[in-house]
């Protein structure tokens, strides 16, 4: 219906640059956007995930004397992730 | 968003930092080390994104210093150098997420059902491109930013409202297998609906919808070269974020397998 009413595609001249521009900006922006909300979220993810690996480790730190071999092992793996 | 299944298989051998984790762990619970540990999704994932970030870099370069002016809608065309490749690789994700499905019922391994989920999230985000930058070009050419008479508009939403269901019905079921294999049946189902669909609009459309796909060859050879480039550069970016996606859940089923066996450990220990 609303195509009917629309000129076929060779009689529409083409759009001046000042006024496409803004189109193909904003369409790049949306790809650019889409990427970087992406991103966003695996990093929330990521320090979701190191937040879990911190906490189990201190866990195991706390049932293993420092002392002892595995307490050791944490210690090691602890000053790792920090770094 | 939930894992659906938690995969503890030890089957391939890990990266260097992650192997190095499951290998003190076992120490740490008297385990014997493995000759094998757990699948890493993280591999090659570094070598992926620099290839992205380059595609994606060369992509842009010839959109807008390359490709010359289309003569009838001028700077507006440019937009289709990322309309088109993220129709063609969101639709191609949809029929992928059905065949990795398939394998999913074949072999019953739920790290094929996690590829399936992953790679249609991933063609799901790459849909809401595809619709976005569709109505801005829409907008642009047609002074319109719908419209529902076209064909090929219509039947692109209803394959995105299609798959848009797909999570809200996973995460519905709370049993991990039954939430696999139902997943998986839908996967296929809509898999089999992408082609049937496009073909069906193909043959039924008046050509209103410009055609890009269908017309390469009378492309102008720079404005071809861009176009395969950027197609190439999506589908890069399509990848990387799928193993990126896959890392981040297989990390995470390995803390939570790995705070499993420690509570084992510590009960055995106290008792």
């Amino acid at each position: 219906m609303i195509l009917a009413a629309l000129p076929p595609a060779a009689e529409v001249p083409a759009l001046p640059l000042h006024t496409a521009g803004k189109y193909v900006a904003g369409a790049y922006i949306v790809l650019f956007a889409i990427v970087l909300i992406y991103v966003a979220i695996m990093a929330i993810r990521l320090s979701r995930i190191e937040g879990e690996l911190h906490q189990l480790l201190s866990e195991h730190s706390d049932e293993h004397p420092p002392g002892g071999r595995t307490g050791r092992l944490s210690e090691r793996e602890g000053s790792r992730g920090n770094e | 968003m939930q894992a659906t299944g938690e995969v503890d298989t030890i089957t391939r051998p890990a990266s260097r930092p992650e192997a190095g984790l499951i290998k003190n762990t076992r120490r740490a619970l008297g385990e014997p080390p493995a000759a094998a540990v757990a699948p890493s999704y993280g591999r090659g994932l570094r070598t992926l994104s620099i290839a992205t970030v380059i595609a994606m870099s060369l992509a842009l370069g010839l959109v807008f210093f390359y490709a010359p002016l289309e003569a009838e809608q001028g700077f507006l065309q440019k937009i289709f150098y990322v309309h088109v490749p993220l129709a063609i690789i969101a639709l191609g994700g949809f029929v992928l997420g059905g065949l990795l499905a398939i394998q999913h019922l074949r072999t019953r391994d739920v790290r094929w059902d996690y590829r399936s989920y992953v790679v249609i999230h991933t063609s799901l985000i790459f849909a809401v491109g595809t619709l976005i930058t569709g109505s801005i070009w829409a907008r642009g050419s047609w002074g319109h930013w719908w419209v529902w008479s076209e064909p090929t508009l219509v039947s692109f939403l209803i394959v995105f409202l299609l798959y848009a269901t797909y999570q809200p019905l996973r995460f519905a079921i709370e049993d991990p297998e039954r939430q696999a294999r139902y997943a998986s049946v839908f996967a296929i189902t809509a898999g089999a609906f992408v082609p049937l669909n496009f073909i069906a609009v193909r043959m039924s459309t008046a050509y209103l919808h410009p055609r890009v796909l269908g017309s390469t060859s009378n492309l102008p050879a720079p404005m071809a070269l861009t176009f395969i480039v950027s197609l190439a550069a999506l589908a890069l970016l399509f990848a990387t974020l799928c193993k990126y996606e896959l890392t981040a859940k297989h990390a995470r089923a390995q803390v939570r397998a790995l705070r499993r066996r420690l509570a084992a450990a510590g009960e055995g220990g106290a008792l």
